[in-house]
């Protein structure tokens, strides 16, 4: 066993969430560490009230404009190495509040997200299901070399913009080093 | 709606839309509007009420009174013996946009007079809507209305927290989310958009920013939305 495999699997084993909710995926968050599901297992039962002690920024719920400032900063707060899970289709896209004029189209505009995981809201086995595909990343990662995580990169960025809060929408209203608009798969027609 | 009366307390308010504004044989304790209203024109000299219908299934009536007096008459109808509405459930708004309306019109000279289509502006306003309850009379609920003149700058309205503490948050919301001006009220900031928001989300001609980019299967307004920024994306490249 390698000191790399060692390290990792100490890594993956004790991802600390933050303790936070949004909305109702933050519902089927809290029953995943409850007796039944018992997140655990895999290391992950201590939510941590506080940014500096988490490993792992659970996004479970709509984000709304007025929110964003604050998520953000938590993230900027927490300590690397840091991952974060988009829980539900309201962290990832705005889901079915997606054309509201409150409602931020994915939180993946302003953090990098490792984990989207889909559903409205996603069962506790599919939480379980993506914390379990997170620590296999984290798992898989070098520590040397173009691979290597975010954190042991010198130039690696570990703080973002906070969005300001405008006369009509955020500004900017995503951050366009992390995220771009993705293609329209197919040509639009009437 | 029948109010559910409180034989103990004596006195029932008679809010069946059937009945509404006629005097009522089946109790001699049921008030009804013809009743109250004489006595609320002595306590509050000139005030402007009238009962606004319903034509939804419902039925159920509101009351409409001028701005002016619009507080008083809120102390009335917390304070007459009779009504008691202590509780205020709920507050909420109404956008009405200036609308034009055709309007038939006999005209001409005597004896040869013509039916002619006119068309008319109906100008806009806000409108305040306040569910009334009474914990006392177990009566309830009344619907009362207030109308600001317009849309523009003379949108303000007396608040009613001094009546109903229960207003003060949802006049707040009111006042976010339709830009009704309360005077009086005791903290008057937005409640759910941000300070610095320019807008009022709730009114007709509120236009959202168009901050998604991407929707896979586009349809209707947003076919077009998406249409317009492939467009833009394509000029841009």
């Amino acid at each position: 066993m390698s000191l790399n495999e060692i390290y990792n699997w100490g890594r993956s084993n004790s991802v600390w969430p933050l303790q936070f909710g949004l909305a109702c995926c933050a519902i089927e968050m809290i029953a995943s560490t409850m007796a039944r599901y018992d997140m655990a297992r895999f290391g992950s039962e201590v939510f941590r009230p506080s940014p500096r002690q988490a490993d792992l920024m659970i996004v479970s719920g709509t984000v709304t404009k007025k929110m964003v400032p604050q998520i953000v900063r938590l993230y900027n707060q927490m300590a690397e190495p840091k991952y974060v899970i988009a829980m539900g289709a309201c962290a990832i896209s705005g889901g079915p509040f997606k054309q509201g004029y409150n409602v931020l189209k994915g939180i993946d505009r302003y953090i990098p997200v490792d984990i989207h995981l889909p559903g409205c809201p996603p069962k506790p086995e599919a939480l379980i299901h993506a914390l379990m595909s997170l620590q296999k990343m984290i798992a898989d990662q070098p520590l040397t070399g173009e691979g290597r995580p975010r954190h042991l990169k010198p130039e690696g960025a570990s703080e973002f913009p906070i969005p300001h809060q405008g006369e009509q929408d955020l500004e900017p209203p995503c951050n366009p080093h992390i995220w771009r608009p993705p293609a329209i798969p197919r040509p639009v027609t009437a | 709606m029948a109010a559910t009366g409180d034989s103990a307390a004596g006195h029932r308010l008679n809010l069946d839309p059937n009945e509404f504004g006629t005097t009522s044989e089946s109790s001699a304790s049921v008030e009804t509007l013809e009743q109250i209203l004489p006595r609320m024109k002595v306590a509050i000299p000139g005030v402007t009420f009238e009962v606004v219908p319903n034509s939804a299934p419902g039925a159920e009536p509101s009351w409409l009174v001028d701005r002016e007096h619009a507080l008083s008459a809120a102390f009335f109808l917390r304070d007459d013996s009779t009504l008691r509405l202590d509780y205020c459930s709920n507050v909420t708004g109404v956008d009405w946009p200036e609308r034009t309306i055709k309007v038939k019109v006999r005209k001409g000279e005597p004896g040869a007079e013509k039916e002619v289509e006119e068309t008319r502006v109906v100008p806009g306003y806000l409108e305040v809507v306040y569910h009334l309850y009474s914990m006392a009379a177990k009566h309830g609920p009344v619907v009362l209305r207030v109308r600001t003149p317009g849309r523009g700058n003379d949108v303000s309205l007396p608040s009613l927290t001094p009546v109903w503490r229960s207003c003060e948050l949802q006049e707040r919301e009111v006042y976010d989310l339709f830009g009704v001006h309360f005077e009086n009220h005791p903290d008057l900031r937005r409640l759910l958009m941000w300070e610095g928001f320019k807008d009022h989300p709730m009114r007709k001609d509120y236009v959202p920013p168009d901050d998604y980019e991407y929707e896979p299967t586009p349809h209707d307004e947003i076919l077009e939305k998406a249409q317009a920024r492939l467009a833009r994306r394509e000029a841009s490249s």
